[in-house]
Parts: structure tokens; sequence; C-alpha cells
């Protein structure tokens, strides 16, 4: 038995980074993806490609940004090019592998909801907004999702799809002319689901270390189904704890 | 020319105006200009709205947002912008939301000269239902069916740079983002500088701005603080992570303001 304890967004990180392979491209939405790519980074990933929105093109940051643009994505890139230049010409032509994402609300069909929660004209809560997040969704080979798993953000379906996971089922994708696969993952402090290859509804596929799938039902807002080859996620090893615990946030 | 100056020539009541900068060399220098002279009725464009448009619409200065992301980046909401939204304090604010792909290219066909950009984006999602400024159109060649963004062409375009030389042409350098082709698109341009110097020695990627395309260049010392400028000085996460208190609290805004109106005050 591993003596060590960690905590439940730890494990997520970790899981996070574990999904990331060496040499890929990965476009890193700000907050738990950077954190989790960062890592990666610093453990089976050396090659792992950053990607910013703020322009830093293979970016290996010292320490975490806190926010998209700081200075020290700059200073650790091997290019920094202008914000158009890196929506036109890097993220839409298809040629970044892995789009890391977050989200405040998200959906049985991996929809991504970070512009309101209730009516958008008179909302309940105001969120930032798209940011680069619809573009990147569209048009990375593949999304990944990091998000904490809470009942209030697991909805049956989000209030404003900001960015499109599948849509409404296995098509849409292909019919609004989406050319990524979209969401294959999505990793929370619970476990991972995935797309059902049929339904393209997201299924439990893997626990994190001592979690039920009570538990995770009982912070799903749809009918959750489990996948028949329910998987264990290895808990972190010591390396990856101290690694993580190590990265220090820019100012903090 | 001086800061006030340039604003008073440049900035007018009822305007769209970009102040922008994307993390790095946000023009709060001039911002803070802008709500010194009490200007009204503008629309702010900026793909990332953060403290200084906070600031800007908390002191009134403004009735519409054009933007694609707003956040404190790292610390959580604008309180003063949420504020005017929802409640309408001190103004209404009516808002116009884009993604940064499409507000990038909406810059990109104004400083092009084009009525509209084409990009793969948006589709699927909910904001061209409340978004008038997304389309579509349908490619002449391949048939195949794209987003179409209105040209933005701001009145006025305010960005910070590091650098200007005597004659006024201007170098920025670091994260660039969409600086060059909002003052491109813009009718008119102010930039603010660190410094003035002989000579604009090379820069490894540095956007370089020649002086006839600016209406005005001020010299603003730490004039994008709390924000940075990449070779000069840092960003100042905790000014960032401590406007938060602020930006939650009318009373504590409102005094925050007064401040800053008593600053000029005292110096002029």
């Amino acid at each position: 038995m591993d003596p060590e304890r960690y905590t439940a967004d730890e494990m997520m990180t970790v899981a996070a980074a574990r999904a990331l392979r060496d040499g890929q491209a990965c476009f890193v939405g700000i907050g738990l993806p950077s954190r989790a790519a960062n890592l990666a980074r610093r453990l089976h990933a050396p090659g792992l490609v950053l990607i910013y929105e703020s322009g830093t093109i293979d970016t290996k940051p010292a320490e975490l940004p806190l926010s998209i643009g700081d200075g020290v994505l700059a200073d650790a890139a091997l290019s920094v090019v202008s914000v158009p230049e890196i929506f036109n010409y890097w993220l839409q032509p298809g040629r970044i592998d892995v789009g890391f994402l977050s989200g405040a609300q998200l959906d049985r069909f991996a929809n991504i909801n970070t512009t309101v929660i209730g009516d958008y004209r008179e909302p309940d809560v105001r969120l930032p907004g798209s940011g680069g997040a619809p573009e990147i969704a569209a048009s990375c080979r593949e999304v990944i999702v990091v998000m904490r798993h809470q009942m209030r953000a697991f909805v049956e379906r989000v209030d404003f799809v900001t960015s499109v996971g599948h849509g409404s089922g296995p098509k849409d994708r292909r019919l609004l002319g989406l050319r990524g696969a979209g969401p294959v993952r999505v990793i929370t402090d619970l476990g991972v689901l995935e797309p059902d290859p049929e339904s393209a509804e997201l299924v439990l596929t893997a626990l994190h270390p001592g979690v039920s799938v009570e538990q995770v039902r009982a912070e799903t807002g749809w009918d959750l189904q489990v996948a028949a080859e329910l998987s264990a996620t290895p808990p972190p090893s010591a390396q990856e704890l101290s690694v993580l615990r190590g990265m220090r946030t820019v100012g903090s | 020319m001086p800061l006030a100056d340039a604003v008073a020539d440049l900035v007018h009541d009822g305007e769209t105006v970009a102040f922008e900068g994307f993390t790095h060399l946000i023009p709060f220098a001039a911002a803070h200009e802008a709500i010194r002279q009490r200007r009204r009725g503008l629309t702010l464009a900026r793909l990332t709205p953060d403290l200084v448009y906070d600031q800007m619409v908390g002191a009134g200065c403004a009735t519409k947002l054009v933007f694609s992301w707003g956040g404190n980046p790292g610390v959580g909401s604008l309180h003063r912008i949420r504020d005017a939204i929802m409640t309408g304090w001190p103004v209404p604010l009516a808002i116009e939301e884009h993604s940064h792909a499409g507000l990038a290219n909406r810059y990109v066909a104004g400083a092009s000269g084009l009525p509209f950009a084409v990009l793969r984006g948006y589709a699927g999602t909910d904001l061209p239902l409340h978004t008038p400024t997304v389309s579509t159109v349908t490619c002449p060649f391949t048939g195949e069916r794209l987003a179409a963004v209105a040209a933005l062409n701001p009145d006025v375009a305010v960005v910070h740079a590091q650098r200007a030389d005597r004659a006024g042409n201007v170098q920025f350098w670091g994260i660039t983002g969409v600086q060059k082709e909002a003052v491109l698109a813009a009718r008119r341009a102010l930039v603010t500088v660190e410094e003035v110097v002989d000579e604009l020695t090379p820069v490894p990627g540095a956007i370089v701005l020649p002086h006839w395309v600016l209406s005005a260049v001020a010299v603003a010392p730490r004039g994008a603080a709390p924000s940075y400028a990449h070779g000069y000085y840092d960003r100042d996460n905790a000014a960032y992570r401590a406007w938060d208190a602020v930006s939650r609290d009318r009373a504590a805004f409102t005094g925050w303001l007064e401040r800053l109106r008593g600053a000029t005050a005292a110096a002029s």
C-alpha cells in the first residue's frame, strides 16, 4: 500500500496528465488543464508541445502561469505569434492533436458551458464567456475535458452551448462541419467518463481509488450508465505527487 | 503629446473604443485618463476585458461591451461589469459576445478593409442566437458553409507599447495579442509607450507600427501597470487579486474611483 495521502483534486490532475502523450501538440486552457499539462511535461511527456491562446507555441514555463498571457509563457516559448495567427493558422486547420479544456457546466453529450447559468438575457450567474474554447473544441483532433464532478456542473443539458461536444448525438459533429473528434474523455475528481461509441452519451469508464459508482451517480445530473468494463485508476505515484506539489504558480 | 491631451483629442463620448491588450501591455494609464475625463456612452471593444474595463464600466463610461472572455484571470469575476449587466449600476450595459477567434477575425477584417471575415467557428454553439455580427457564408468554390463575422472598425484604438522613436514609430514585443489589427482597423489610434529612444533596434518577434498609421504617441512610464510590459516590469499579480474585494463592493469601488479622480485634481 502507498502510505501517501492525496486529495481528489490531485488524483484528477494526475489522471489528466497521464492522458497526454509525449510528442503531442496540446492547446491548453487555463486553470486545471494548464496544471495537468505542465505536470505531464515534467513526467512522462517531456516532448509535449504546449500551445496557449495568447500565441505562445511550445512553451516550457518553469512556474505555472496565473493567466493565459503571463510573461513566463512568452519567455519560455519557442515562438510567440499574434492572437489571430494562433487561431487562424495553428488551431483552425486541424494541426493540434489535443484540446485540453474545462468548464462550469457539462452535459451528457459533453457540450460545455462557460457563458451563463440560467437564461442568457437574465442569467442567474454570468460566467466569463467563450475565450478560445469553441474553436478549440471544434478543431483539435480530439478534446479532453478536466473538471470537478459536482451535481450542479454535470447536467442533463447545459444552459448555454459555449463549446460543442457531441451536440445531441453521434451524428451532430459531422452535420455541423466540425472536423475534430470532439471530447474523447472527461476526467473528474471521481473518475473518467467517455462517450459511448454508438450513442455519443458519456458513460462512466473508470473510477478513482476509493470512489463508488453510487457516489459518481449522486453527483451526475443524468441517468449515468456504466461501461461494461469499468477500470480502476491507479493511485498517484510518489513521483507524480512530489512533482505536482513542487509546481508553483507565478507570484504566489 | 501629453496623455491627457491625447485622450481629450482622440477619445470622444458615444464612440466605439478598443483599449486592446492580451494580458500583456494593457493600456491602464490611458483608460484611467478616460475615466478622469468622465467619458460617457462608450462602446468598449476588447477580446479580454479585465480590470481596466471593470473600472471603466463601474465609473459609468460605457453603455456597451463587445468581448469574448470577461474575467480577472486566475482570480474570478469582474463584479462591476456583472453589476452593470444584471442591475444596470451605474448605467445599463449592453453586451455583444463572441469567441476569441471570432472577435480577432472581426479586427482582421477591419484592418484588411473588408466587410467581413470567414472562419471555421460558432457552428452548433448558442452564440449566433444572441450576436447579430455572426452569420454564415457559403464558399463560392467548394460550397462549404462557414462562419462569417462583421468587420470591427473602432473609432479609436488605444494600445500600450514598450517604446517609440522620435519620429513616432512604435515597437512592441512579447505577447502581442491583437493590437496590430486593432490599430489598423481603427479610424484613429493612440499609443502610450514606456519610453522614447533614438533608434528602434531590432527585437525578436517585435511588431513595428509606422508613425503615419498612428494619431498620437504619449509617453506613459509604467502605463500598463498592474499588467506588465515585457522587458520593463512584471505583472502585479497581487494587485489583480486585491481588485476582487474592491470590485465586489459598490462602496469600496466608489472610494477607489474618488481616489483615482482626486489624484488628478491634486496633480493639476
